[in-house]
């Protein structure tokens, strides 16, 4: 099985405080991966050690079998395989949705500005927003600057997919067209790494889903195991809080 | 006397207009390259700072926080009288020209940075995750953000730095104060000194109108 992520012994402290414990996460090519634990974990800390936004204190990290931690790499070439989504959605806007999916297409993967809006605008047409190209993000809905987000990482076409929360600052309503987007995605191929609370969106769509408590994964299994009957005392602790809700 | 004769002397104003006016030309030449030199310095130093190398910081801050304290005058006085003693003498107008940048390059340099920093640091991470470099997500996403902020106060402070060019007068600098208090004291006649004003007004209303309008230009749609 080709591993398309593949981090080992991921130690990560803030200072005095020791968020990852030695995290060992290895995804496969298509995969979809559900992170989900409580706050302060390390969900988005780890997933954050993998594009090295957050650069990890020990531990190894290849993606797509380049190792992201090698002073030799080029980490800006090697983040353009890797799209991020962020809860904040995090969108320029000083730019419209076209201008905020083209730019690092122009400026990283050197496209020409005729080439980058012809890709752009494939990108936002799958993401169902080809239509509002021209606007800016204070222009658009929370839901739809989601979806330009993952526009602008799709466009790359990264090799993989992480998603930091893309649902949790939305409003209930515009929740469905994001996770409408990520299914689409699922169902093109894309391995993805989601950080995320949707268990309905977890169920339909997760291979395993893993739970961190702590700065450690205590357990992981496909998502009916998790659910229905998780073998920690943690984990089901968690999993009955959540579905509560 | 009557007031006009006294304050608006049209023998008098006539007489010293040419003076004035050459010394409209000084201030604008001096007003000029305070501004771009000025400003220019500022921002160079604003993205020093955002390298965060230490000492590199500090330093800024220390040159910063010097020019900001020092009153302009002083500074003028400083280049002009003590720069001699290590055999370099600057003319007034050269003097007054690099203290008076010195002055904007300090707080523009501030406001540029105070833009820089105000950039959500979602931004950066957004940018960086694309694979963006530094200086790219600086330049395309960081800066024009920051731009849009500084504007405002930039203009007040280029507008109340480069007013100081009248202190030239100071150094014996031939800017618009320097000519019309010679023309009050050569006619007896504080006339002169209406023109200057006149002259001031002139030079920098279109200024701040011009800073409105960048201002609302680069307000973008929400």
């Amino acid at each position: 099985m080709q591993l398309t992520v593949d981090a080992r012994g991921i130690h990560k402290h803030f200072g005095a405080l020791h968020v990852l414990k030695g995290v060992d996460l290895a995804v496969a090519e298509r995969e979809l991966v559900f992170v989900i634990g409580p706050s302060g974990s390390g969900k988005s800390t780890l997933l954050r050690c993998l594009n090295r936004l957050e650069e990890p204190s020990s531990g190894r990290v290849v993606v797509d079998g380049i190792d992201m931690l090698d002073p030799r790499t080029d980490i800006n070439h090697a983040r353009q395989r890797i799209g991020m989504v962020f809860q904040s959605f995090n969108l320029y806007p000083h730019m419209t949705a076209l201008g905020n999916v083209t730019l690092a297409l122009r400026k990283v993967a050197g496209k020409s500005r005729a080439q980058a809006e012809a890709l752009g605008l494939a990108a936002l047409d799958r993401v169902g927003l080809a239509d509002r190209a021209g606007h800016t993000p204070g222009q658009l809905s929370g839901g739809q600057q989601q979806r330009v987000a993952i526009a602008r990482a799709i466009a790359l076409e990264p090799r993989v997919m992480l998603f930091d929360e893309p649902t949790s600052a939305l409003d209930p309503e515009l929740v469905g067209s994001v996770l409408e987007v990520m299914r689409s995605l699922r169902e093109s191929g894309m391995t993805m790494i989601v950080v995320s609370h949707e268990m309905g969106f977890a169920r339909n769509a997760a291979d395993r889903v893993v739970f961190m408590d702590e700065g450690a994964i205590v357990e992981q299994g496909p998502p009916a195991a998790i659910f229905e009957s998780p073998t920690h005392e943690r984990t089901r602790t968690f999993v009955g809080q959540i579905q509560r809700h | 006397m009557s007031f006009t004769e006294t304050f608006f002397n049209g023998r008098v104003m006539l007489k010293y207009l040419p003076d004035i006016l050459s010394g409209v030309v000084v201030t604008i030449e001096l007003a000029l390259l305070i501004i771009v030199t000025g400003i220019a310095a500022g921002l160079a130093l604003a993205l020093l700072r955002s390298l965060g190398v230490r000492p590199l910081n500090w330093l800024i801050i220390f040159i910063v926080d010097l020019f900001r304290s020092l009153p302009p005058l002083v500074i003028i006085v400083l280049i002009y009288f003590g720069l001699p003693s290590v055999n370099l003498s600057p003319s007034g107008f050269v003097s007054t020209w690099l203290s008076l940048a010195f002055v904007l390059m300090a707080f523009s340099e501030e406001i540029f940075w105070a833009g820089i920093t105000s950039v959500a640091r979602g931004q950066w991470e957004a940018a960086r995750s694309t694979g963006l470099s530094f200086g790219q997500t600086l330049m395309s996403v960081v800066l024009p953000q920051a731009f849009r902020l500084t504007i405002p106060p930039l203009t007040n402070r280029t507008i109340a730095i480069t007013k100081g060019t009248a202190l030239g007068t100071v150094v014996a600098v031939t800017e618009i104060l320097g000519q019309a208090s010679s023309a009050v004291s050569n006619s007896y006649n504080p006339s002169p000194l209406m023109m200057g004003a006149a002259a001031y007004l002139v030079l920098f209303l279109p200024v701040v109108v011009a800073g409105r309008w960048i201002e609302t230009r680069f307000a973008w749609k929400r």
